[in-house]
Order: C-alpha cells, then structure tokens, then sequence
C-alpha cells in the first residue's frame, strides 16, 4: 500500500504538467458514455427488458463496465505494457533489484491518472442506477457487490499479468492483450444474451463475464451464492496461477546486464 | 498523350500498391487485431438485436434474428470495403512533420492512402470471407440475393467507399488547425457508429434521427449498400441513394479542396 501511495504522488506530479490532457480524457470519457446511453436507450425503445435485465440494471451494468474498464486504462495496462518492454529491453533488472516484491512494483509502476475519469464516471451510474431503482439496502448486497467486484478486478488483473509474462517466452504478445481489449467490449452486456460457445469463451478463456456481468448481478441483488463463490475460486487460482508463471518466467529472464 | 497519362497513374499505382503490399505482410498481426475489431462489433449487435426481437416474441421493427444476423454479417462486409482510417494518423503527420516528406511528391498524398487502403482491403479479404462464412454457419442469418440486387450493390458499394474515403480525408484535416485531435475523432467515431447503421438499422431509429440520417453523408457511408443488397429499398429509394451518394461524393471533394489549399499553407514543419 506505501509502495503504490509512492508510485501513486510520482505519477500524480507528473500527470499534473500535461493538464490539457485532462480534457482530452474526459472529453474521450463522455464520449464513451454518450455512446452507451444512447445505445441503451435505442434498445430500451423496444424493449422494457434485455434477457431479464430491465434498462436500470443494465445501466449498472455498464457503470460496472466503466469502473473495471477504467481500473485496467488507469494501471493495469499501462503498468504491464511498460514490463512487457523492459522484458524485451533487458531492463527490468531495474526492478528487480529494488527492496520490494518485484511482481507488485512491476504491476503498478505505471499509471494514468486521468482514465480515473472513467472510474468516477462508473460509480457515478452505479450510484445513479441503485438511486432509479429504489433498492433496499442491505448490508449483505453490499458485501456481495464487493465481493464480486474484487474477484472480476483481481480476475482481469491475473489474466493481463499471466498473458504479459509470457513476454518472457515470446517477444509480440501485446497484441494478446489487444485482443483482450476487444473483446472486453463484448462486457458492455449482459454475458446471458451470447449464444452457448460465445459465453464459455467469455467466462473462461478470456474471463469478460466475471468483470462485469457478475458484480452488476450481484448489485441488482440476483447473484447466486454459488456464482460468487466460482468467482472467488477463479480469482485466487488466477492469482497463483500468475505467481507460478511469474516465478518460472523470471528463472528464464536474463537482463542486459546479467 | 492520353495513352501516356494513363500508364503514368498504372505505373504509379502499382508501385504504391507494391510498397503497401510489403509494409503490411510485416505488420500481420496488428492486421489482424483490427479485423478482430471489425468482427466483434457487428457481433455484439446482432446478438443483442436478437434477443430483443425474441424478447418481443420474434421481430422487432420488422427484423427478425434471422433479419439481423443477415443485416449484420452483411454490414460487416461492406463496411470492411469502406471503411477507412486517415484520420486516426493524419494527426501524427502533421505532428511529426512526416507530411513533409509527402508534399514533396509530385502527387497529392491522398494517392498513396488510397494504394494503401485499397491493398490492405484484398489482403484482409482472406480473413473476412472466411470470417462471414463462419458467422453465416452461426448465425443462421435469411439472405436472399437476387442478381439484380447483387449487381446494384457493387457500385453502391464503390460509391460508399468513394464517400467515405474523401469525406473522412477531407475531416483529417482538422488536423492542420489543432493538434488535439483524438478526442474529436472519437466524437466523429460515435456520431459514425449511430448514423452509419452500425449500432442498429437506421429503421429502428426514432424518426427524427433517420431524417437527420437521409441528410447526413453516413447512411450513405455503409447503410445504404447494406439495405440495397437486403432488398429493403424500393425503385425510388434506390435512385435517391445513388444520387445522394453522388452528390456527397462531389461536396467531400469540394471540401477537400477548399480545407487542403488553407491546411498546406498553415503547415510548417522543422527543416521544411
């Protein structure tokens, strides 16, 4: 947590000196988010529900969306981008001789603040979605949403960091992770409408569903206990997973000045 | 003379098309991510406009999921052919300063987009193909061509590409008076995915927008092939597309033109 608070006032300052940037992103935010509105709101004129989803809870759904969404622009991507070159480059040595975890350091070394934008622009539907749906609150909803959120963010983050460490063995695997971006698009809707092969692959080859779909279930109150609970198993087996790799790659790894 | 023009645009063409040929079977794989962009999309689409017509017990503005599944791998093809991407790199030229090294040919540079372009269009057609055949096992999607419709779609097809092409060259330019051009490029991307029918038929459309649409230049962009080769559009419908297509083609010029002749004179590059 220090060391993420650190990295966190290093990038914070230097984001601050590119400023207009700001206005790019937020231009660029509610860009995204007019385009989704709209979208549901043109589906919503036909509809009054999308495989049991009325537009409310579709609309968490795509606060959901953004908030992970963000959270992979804001340090993910670009934290794992900026390994995958120093593998490539020999200079990871860099971090791998500083006096903390190198997995952690490597993961949150870089970030851009403004993709905050769309986690704020998230919540903010979140927010307004519960607020239209008049939902009672529960403590026990809550935690669910929690839950699930953490697991789809811990999910997305082990999937990004077992495909980047195999930068380690091949030399272009960003485009991997492009493709994972494109597909992460198909997550602006609910993974219930996709015909039967489409969802496996979303679930458990490139694990879209359980970023979104889930937690907005979970926050409309309609997750079932046992959906949580392979969320959770498939999070913390993702994460070893990656440590696993992490540590056998690391043996292959030999830098620039080793 | 007129022999000699002509085998100086081949010979010109050819030569660009060679190059492009080699710079992109370098580039394969980024190649393919953009096609995998190309795909997705449409998919989505189609299973989301399926499910609402389900929903609504089987059709939903007239389209049932057989409709949209025809409606979509069929939009995923033309606008494969149209599509184009000039103003996502026109703004690094300007930037950088490579737009000097094409102002120093002889030929407007818009040339050598368009070898590039149309190289990369028949190199990618042998993922696409594929890909609709794919889709059309999966989807089970109602197509019914009749020759008439297939021979009308090839030049509405040309034509959409023409405007497109032109039109979206001639936006590019922007470029040259600010260099933050990203987030309306992404203002321009949204506008194109509604009004080109990219999103939904333009028919499932509230009634305002598809008047904002016929005058618009994006129907004619992707759409309007689209509903020709479905057999949506009757004889008048037809004739008025072509015409619009025309007509939109003609202005794009003009603006390109107009904008291209102010833009050079703005643009100053280091050692240029």
């Amino acid at each position: 947590m220090r060391v993420f608070l650190t990295l966190f006032r290093v990038n914070l300052l230097f984001e601050l000196a590119y400023r207009s940037n700001f206005f790019v992103q937020a231009l660029e935010s509610l860009s995204h988010l007019a385009f989704s509105i709209l979208g549901l709101a043109l589906v919503y004129s036909h509809t009054a529900e999308l495989n049991g989803w009325s537009v409310y809870e579709l609309l968490a759904l795509v606060g959901v969306f953004f908030a992970i969404g963000g959270l992979i622009g804001f340090i993910i991507q670009p934290s794992l981008q900026q390994f995958m070159q120093d593998i490539q480059k020999g200079t990871l040595d860099f971090a791998l001789v500083k006096p903390v975890d190198a997995q952690l350091l490597v993961s949150m070394q870089s970030m851009r603040i403004w993709k905050l934008t769309d986690v704020l622009l998230g919540a903010g539907l979140i927010g307004f979605s519960m607020w239209k749906l008049q939902t009672a609150w529960s403590w026990l909803r809550v935690g669910q949403f929690a839950l699930a959120l953490l697991d789809g963010a811990i999910i997305v983050y082990s999937f990004w960091m077992i495909m980047a460490t195999l930068a380690f063995w091949l030399i272009r695997v960003e485009n991997l992770l492009v493709i994972f971006e494109s597909l992460y698009e198909a997550g602006r809707w609910p993974i219930g409408i996709y015909p039967g092969w489409l969802r496996m692959a979303l679930t458990f080859i490139v694990p879209v569903a359980f970023a979104t779909t889930v937690p907005a279930r979970a926050l409309t109150g309609r997750a079932q206990p046992e959906v949580l609970l392979a969320a959770t198993g498939m999070a913390v087996a993702l994460m070893v997973l990656a440590r696993i790799i992490w540590n056998i790659g690391l043996r292959h790894y030999s830098g620039a000045s080793a | 003379m007129k022999k000699s023009a002509l085998q100086y645009w081949l010979r010109y063409y050819r030569a660009e098309i060679r190059a492009a040929l080699l710079i992109q079977l370098q580039y394969r794989a980024a190649f393919v991510i953009w096609l995998l962009e190309m795909i997705i999309e449409p998919v989505v689409y189609l299973v989301v406009w399926s499910t609402v017509a389900r929903a609504r017990g089987g059709e939903v503005g007239g389209f049932s999921p057989e409709d949209f599944a025809a409606y979509f791998i069929v939009f995923m093809l033309v606008n494969h052919f149209t599509y184009s991407w000039t103003f996502y790199v026109f703004e690094e030229r300007v930037r950088t300063g490579k737009l000097s090294f094409r102002l120093l040919r002889p030929l407007h540079p818009i040339h050598s987009d368009l070898a590039f372009n149309l190289t990369y269009k028949f190199l990618t057609l042998v993922v696409m193909l594929p890909t609709g055949i794919g889709l059309t096992l999966a989807f089970h999607p109602a197509f019914e061509f009749t020759a008439g419709q297939v021979l009308l779609a090839v030049p509405a097809v040309a034509l959409a590409f023409g405007v497109r092409f032109v039109f979206e060259w001639a936006y590019a330019l922007v470029a040259f008076w600010t260099t933050r051009i990203m987030a309306l490029n992404e203002m321009y991307y949204v506008i194109l995915l509604f009004l080109s029918g990219q999103v939904a038929p333009l028919s499932l459309f509230p009634d305002w927008v598809q008047t904002l649409s016929y005058v618009l230049p994006f129907r004619w962009m992707v759409a309007f092939p689209v509903e020709l080769l479905l057999g949506h559009l009757d004889r008048g419908q037809i004739i008025a597309g072509f015409v619009a297509q025309a007509a939109w083609l003609g202005l794009s010029f003009l603006l390109l033109k107009w904008l291209w002749a102010r833009g050079v004179r703005r643009y100053s590059a280091v050692g240029g």
